[in-house]
């Protein structure tokens, strides 16, 4: 029949799906256990410092001391906030934002920045709620672990005849400490993560002047590179096309004296008048295509990188899944971003085969180039990784490399894309 | 010998338009419309029924690809009605579009080539003959590619160098000019070539020219 080999599958799924149940609860154990573990010792080392900055801040009225003092401690504080952030967002899931002001200039300059930092304020105060979450972290880890030693332990001595009837009474309170511990161990994570986290979330002023740093250091970049771009469309025209021009004018000038004198000589001038003209043209028709390439004008982004994939050396398979063009500043950036990862590979990668795609995602744009070449590309290299960087960077929008030697190699980038 | 040849010119710029206009009449072509726009060629198309139309590919209102959307659907209302594509680049996949028909009487030059006048004014009479004019920049970029089919690594340099000019739709007897050999060795070559990449021989110039091209356009 029919239904005869459907069968076995329809009665071993629910078996496997309640190993799967398992084994995530016990996954979710040894989670939560460990994010308890690593906080309380995030605690630990937190009290040292707590002592330190709060001491600190009673001497500081009494001299110079107090401020270097003050700003060497609230800086150590700040690779173990680091280490809480990653904690809370492994056990939560929610990023932390971390929003100091960049420390720059002289050192006197970092302290006043350092202490004038609101964040720094935060930490010492996130020290505190910190040593007492550790702290009450432990203990439930303590519950949850000495519970079953004691479940375990209890009888054995019991049945040794070591204890009395007494030793027995303890029985259930060791069940109880166990299946609070267990229970609660992940719930319990969970709210003194978020405690912690919220602790570090920098407040809105802070993250304001954190973004417009950003802001400004990539509107910087962006400005750099479009000036640097000018210079060199401008030498390009003046060494190239300009030039050419003026061979030309001066052919033509030459040739118009010697008609009457020695046609042949005249039309011989023509002739090179022309050929200058032809590789002024050519020349322009190259420098057009780097500013902004006719085709992406015409078809947009999809048809302009299938253009690309048509003239590359390396067959490459084209899915731009876009229903409408984008604003032409991010349909041009993403252009080039596309053209230098295929010049990459077409150079460097000798693969056979690659990939472009690109797609919307609820509020952002993905790009992927594959390419199925030896590996080995070292993102710090080169500048045309660091072109891809500045170009995404104005828009808000980041890559990342992953080539390992052998291949394959695979760029990602992500941007924005309010849609 | 057939009347002399109506030409219908496509061109938005005033200056490229005169400078065409001087140069194919001085040439010998009757220049029965020169017009800006597309809904315009298409109306000259059907007003004066002309023998070939040559187009710029970018012209007003929206300045992108519409001389050449313009010039398919003429293809499309008068099949294999000949087309000269004129444009300040040329790009593979536009020439892909418009051969995508099957039919002969296809042109696709750089404006440039318009300076040389003698080659230019045959590559109008051919496209108006239902030839093939391919821009040498279409082949080169085509050959160029690092080719999907070992077939292609086989050829001599000089049977390349055939393979190319029929790409461009030149007749037996240019090539032979062009290269300086007899007819009869490109005649020879032309043989290896069809039987190198496997395509059925043909005595059809522009069978042969399609077939070419076509086989050098497909990605597979």
């Amino acid at each position: 029949m029919s239904i005869v080999p459907t069968h076995p599958l329809s009665k071993r799924r629910p078996a496997s799906g309640g190993r799967r149940v398992a084994g995530r609860r016990t996954w979710a154990a040894v989670r939560c256990a460990g994010g308890l573990l690593a906080g309380g010792f995030i605690a630990l080392a937190a009290i040292p410092l707590l002592v330190l900055g709060l001491g600190t801040l009673v001497i500081s009225p009494l001299g110079d001391l107090g401020a270097p003092f003050l700003a060497v401690t609230t800086w150590l504080v700040r690779p173990l906030a680091r280490a809480e952030r990653l904690r809370v967002r492994v056990i939560t899931g929610v990023p932390v934002a971390e929003a100091y002001r960049p420390l720059r200039g002289s050192l006197a300059a970092r302290v006043r920045t350092l202490l004038s930092d609101i964040g720094t304020w935060r930490d010492l105060g996130w020290l505190l709620v910190q040593v007492v979450a550790g702290g009450v972290g432990l203990a439930f880890l303590a519950a949850a672990v000495v519970g079953p030693l004691f479940m375990a332990a209890v009888p054995a001595q019991f049945l040794r005849g070591a204890g009395d009837g007494k030793v027995l009474e303890l029985l259930p309170l060791g069940a109880f400490f166990a299946a609070v511990g267990w229970s609660g161990c992940s719930p319990v994570a969970k709210a003194l993560a978020a405690l912690s986290g919220q602790m570090l979330e920098p407040d809105e002023t802070a993250r304001l002047r954190a973004q417009m740093e950003h802001l400004a250091e990539t509107r910087d970049e962006t400005v750099d590179a479009r000036a640097a771009e000018l210079r060199r469309i401008e030498r390009d025209l003046h060494d190239g096309a300009q030039a050419r021009l003026v061979s030309l004018t001066m052919s033509l000038g030459m040739a118009e004296e010697e008609f009457d004198r020695d046609p042949g000589a005249a039309r011989q001038l023509v002739v090179e008048a022309r050929a200058s003209a032809r590789a002024a043209l050519s020349e322009l028709r190259h420098l057009v295509r780097g500013i902004h390439p006719p085709v992406l004008t015409e078809r947009g982004l999809g048809g302009a990188v299938e253009a690309l994939a048509l003239a590359s050396a390396v067959p490459v398979e084209v899915d731009v899944a876009l229903d409408e063009r984008l604003p032409a500043p991010l349909e041009s950036a993403l252009y080039f971003v596309i053209a230098e990862a295929m010049a990459n590979i077409a150079r460097h990668s000798e693969a056979g085969w690659a990939f472009v795609r690109l797609w919307p995602e609820p509020g952002k744009l993905r790009l992927i180039v594959h390419d199925d070449g030896h590996g080995g590309a070292d993102p710090a290299r080169g500048s045309g990784l660091r072109g891809i960087g500045s170009r995404l960077a104005a828009f808000d929008g980041k890559f990342t490399l992953s080539s390992p030697v052998g291949g394959p190699t695979e760029l990602f980038a992500e941007l924005p894309w309010p849609q | 010998m057939a009347s002399v040849t109506s030409v219908v010119l496509v061109e938005d710029l005033v200056l490229l338009r005169d400078g065409l206009t001087r140069l194919l009449s001085t040439n010998g072509f009757e220049i029965a419309a020169a017009v800006d726009t597309g809904p315009a060629f298409l109306e000259a198309v059907d007003a004066h029924h002309p023998d070939v139309a040559v187009v710029d590919v970018r012209l007003p209102p929206t300045f992108t690809d519409e001389g050449l959307h313009a010039a398919i659907q003429a293809r499309h209302r008068h099949p294999g009605f000949p087309v000269l594509i004129l444009s300040q680049y040329v790009e593979q996949l536009y020439a892909r579009e418009l051969l995508s028909d099957g039919e002969g009487g296809v042109g696709y030059l750089l404006k440039d080539r318009v300076g040389d006048v003698r080659q230019f004014v045959e590559a109008v009479q051919r496209v108006a003959d239902g030839g093939t004019a391919m821009d040498p920049e279409v082949i080169s970029q085509i050959l160029a590619r690092r080719s999907r089919r070992p077939q292609l690594a086989e050829l001599t340099p000089r049977e390349r160098e055939v393979l190319a000019l029929i790409a461009e739709g030149r007749t037996n007897a240019a090539i032979a000019r062009s290269l300086v050999i007899t007819t009869k060795a490109v005649s020879k070559h032309i043989a290896h070539i069809f039987d190198k990449l496997g395509l059925p021989p043909s005595d059809d110039n522009n069978r042969r020219v399609l077939a070419v091209l076509a086989y050098l356009n497909s990605n597979t």
